[in-house]
C-alpha cells in the first residue's frame, strides 16, 4: 500500500465509519478493505471498510438481511462451499490478504474459528468433538491430546460438567452445553480470531449468560467478532459496535458511543427500535 | 350441530373403501405366507439345512442352495456396496452442483429400474460367454449390479439429509472435505446408509432371472465360485416346475425361508431406522 492510500484510509477513518477505538500503533486483528459480496445476483455487502481491533469484542448489529452474517462468513471464506457466492476486496489478517485464493483454507480456518447460531455437535463423543480438528493439525501423543482437550474444555467453562463423561455422545448434552462444546473445539486449535454468529440466539437466558461470561474471559486471548440480534447483548459484552444496514457499514465506533450518541440517523432509528 | 346426512354418507363410504383397499392388499401377503408355510411344512425339518438337493424320489434338503445363495449375496454386497457408497458420496458431496453428477444420477435411475433379466443377460455376455462356463462369480457380479444403484441412491439421499450446518461446522474447523465426510457425515448418516444396503440385500436375495443366466444351478455340493452354483431362487424355480412331490415340498420350504428372510431384513431395517432417528 502506498502513502497516499494510507493517507486516504486515515482520512476515511476520521469520518467515523471505519476504524473505531483503536489504540495507536496496535495493528487491527482484521482489516477489511473495499469488501463487496455477492450471492449470485444479490449484492449483500457493499464497499465495506472496517478495522476490527485485536483482543477485544466487536459486535455487529443490524436488521435481518443487512449482511451481518455474510460478513462473518466472508472472513473465514466458508461461503466458498457454495457456488455462485463470491467476494471482492481485501481482508488483511497478520499482513496477508486472506481472500487471496492462494491463501490455504485450512491455514485460514485454523487462524479464524467460527461458532454458529445453532449448536452443531458432531455425532461422536464429547472428547472426539474437541479432538477432531486438533489431531488433524497437530501430531500429539495420547497424553498431550488429553491435556489439550481438557484445556479447551476448561477454557470453554465446560470441563467440570463433562469431565466424568467424555466418552458419551455430544448429542446427550443440553443446548447450552453443546454450544460451549462448539466453542471448546474451536479454541482447541488456538485460533487468533473467533467469529460468533448469533451464538446465543438459540439458547435459554441462563445458558446465554454463561456464554456471555465466557466471551468476557476469552477476549484476553482472542479477537472476537460477534453478530447479534440482541442489542442489550451487544451493549453488555462488546467494546466496539458496527451497525450494518442493507449491506452497508453505516457506523462503527465505541459501543458506548453507538448506543448513547450515534452519529448517523439510521443508527439512531435502529437502536431506538424504529425498524428492524 | 348436526352433521348433514350427505357428509355422513360420504364419510362412511370413504372409510369403507379405504378399509377394503387395505384388506385387499394384506390378504395376499397373509395368503402367500400361509401357503408357503402350509405347503412347505412337510419339508421344514432340520434336514432342510443339513442335506443336499436330492435326486427325484429321494429325500433331501437345500443346504447347497442356501450356501450358494449366501456366498453370492455376500460377494455381491462386498462388490456392490463399497462402490455404491462411494458413488453416492460423490453425488451428494463432491459432485454436488456439477453437470456430471446430474448425469450420473440420471443414469443411476435408469439402472435402478432396469429389468433384472437384462442385467443377467449382460453378465452372461460379459462373463459366462467369455469364460465359457456358468459360475458363482458371474452370479455374484449380476447381484452386485442390481444392488449397486440401490445403494447409490440411498447413500446419496442419506447424506443429503444431513444438514449443511454440519458441513459448515466441519469446514469452519479447517477440516478437508474427505475428513468431514468420513468422520462427521458418515457417522450422521450411518444408520440410513446401512438401511439402504440391507434393503438392497432383501432385493437381491429373491432375484432369479439374473442367476438363471449366470450361476445357473448345481445339483451337488460345490463351494467353488468358479463353476455353476446352487442357489435358492433358481432351485425353487426348477423344483416348482418339476413333476415330483418331494421337489414341490422343497420348493415351498425354500420359498418360505426366503420370504421369512426378507421379512426379517425388513424388520431389521425398521429397527435400524428408528435407532437412527434417536
Amino acid at each position: 500500500m502506498n502513502d497516499s492510500a494510507i493517507a486516504m484510509r486515515a482520512a476515511h477513518a476520521r469520518t467515523g465509519t471505519s476504524a473505531a477505538a483503536m489504540t495507536p500503533n496496535v495493528p487491527p486483528a482484521i482489516d477489511i478493505r473495499d469488501l463487496n459480496f455477492h450471492y449470485g445476483k444479490g449484492h449483500a455487502l457493499k464497499q465495506v471498510n472496517m478495522a476490527v481491533p485485536a483482543n477485544s469484542v466487536t459486535a455487529i448489529i443490524g436488521p435481518s438481511g443487512c449482511g451481518k452474517s455474510t460478513l462473518l462468513r466472508t472472513i473465514n471464506r466458508i461461503y466458498e462451499m457454495y457456488p455462485d457466492q463470491f467476494a471482492t476486496g481485501e481482508i488483511m489478517i497478520d499482513g496477508r490478504n486472506v481472500l487471496d485464493r492462494r491463501y490455504p483454507l485450512s491455514d485460514l480456518r485454523r487462524l479464524v474459528g467460527m461458532v454458529f447460531q445453532k449448536p452443531t455437535p458432531f455425532p461422536s463423543s464429547i472428547k472426539a468433538n474437541v479432538a477432531f480438528a486438533l489431531s488433524y493439525y497437530e501430531r500429539l501423543s495420547k497424553s498431550e491430546l488429553n491435556d489439550r482437550v481438557e484445556d479447551a474444555l476448561q477454557q470453554a467453562a465446560l470441563w467440570d460438567e463433562v469431565k466424568d463423561k467424555l466418552g458419551q455422545s455430544a448429542l446427550s448434552l443440553s443446548g447450552g452445553q453443546q454450544q460451549r462444546l462448539c466453542i471448546a473445539r474451536t479454541i482447541a486449535v488456538r485460533p487468533e480470531i473467533l467469529l460468533l454468529d448469533e451464538a446465543t440466539s438459540a439458547l435459554d437466558p441462563i445458558s446465554t449468560a454463561k456464554i456471555e461470561e465466557l466471551i468476557h474471559e476469552l477476549r484476553e486471548r482472542f479477537s472476537i467478532v460477534i453478530v447479534t440480534h440482541n442489542m442489550q447483548q451487544a451493549a453488555r459484552i462488546s467494546e466496539n459496535t458496527a451497525f450494518f444496514h442493507l449491506g452497508e457499514l453505516i457506523e462503527f465506533g465505541r459501543t458506548s458511543d453507538i448506543f448513547t450518541n450515534p452519529r448517523q440517523q439510521r443508527t439512531k432509528d435502529y437502536i431506538t427500535g424504529r425498524y428492524g | 350441530m348436526a352433521i348433514p346426512a350427505r357428509r355422513r354418507v360420504a364419510d362412511v363410504v370413504a372409510f369403507a373403501f379405504a378399509t377394503a383397499a387395505t384388506v385387499f392388499g394384506l390378504v395376499w401377503l397373509a395368503w402367500i405366507l400361509w401357503t408357503t408355510l402350509a405347503q412347505g411344512a412337510a419339508a421344514l425339518t432340520p434336514a432342510l439345512f443339513k442335506e443336499m438337493t436330492p435326486p427325484p424320489g429321494a429325500s433331501g434338503g437345500l443346504l447347497n442352495a442356501f450356501y450358494g445363495s449366501a456366498i453370492m449375496i455376500l460377494l455381491g454386497v462386498v462388490i456392490g456396496a463399497p462402490i455404491g457408497v462411494a458413488a453416492g458420496t460423490y453425488l451428494a458431496e463432491h459432485g454436488r452442483y456439477t453437470r456430471l453428477a446430474a448425469i450420473v444420477s440420471f443414469v443411476n435411475d435408469i439402472l435402478l429400474s432396469a429389468p433384472s433379466i437384462v442385467v443377467g443377460l449382460f453378465v452372461y455376455e460379459l462373463v459366462v460367454r467369455t469364460s465359457g462356463h456358468f459360475s458363482g462369480y458371474a452370479g455374484a457380479l449380476a447381484l452386485a449390479m442390481i444392488l449397486l444403484p440401490i445403494v447409490v441412491r440411498t447413500t446419496e439421499e442419506s447424506l443429503r439429509l444431513v444438514p449443511d450446518q454440519m458441513r459448515e461446522a466441519g469446514f469452519a474447523l479447517g477440516l478437508p472435505r474427505w475428513r468431514v465426510t468420513r468422520q462427521i457425515l458418515y457417522k450422521a448418516a450411518l444408520s440410513a446408509i446401512l438401511t439402504g444396503i440391507l434393503l438392497g440385500v432383501a432385493r437381491i436375495a429373491g432375484e432369479t432371472a439374473p442367476l438363471l443366466f449366470t450361476a445357473l444351478n448345481n445339483q451337488f455340493w460345490s463351494s467353488s465360485l468358479n463353476g455353476p452354483l446352487a442357489n435358492v431362487p433358481v432351485v425353487i424355480f426348477q423344483y416348482a416346475m418339476s413333476p415330483y412331490d418331494e421337489w414341490h415340498e422343497l420348493a415351498w420350504a425354500g420359498a418360505f425361508v426366503l420370504t421369512a428372510f426378507v421379512l426379517f431384513l425388513n424388520i431389521a431395517v425398521r429397527l435400524l431406522a428408528r435407532k437412527g432417528k434417536k
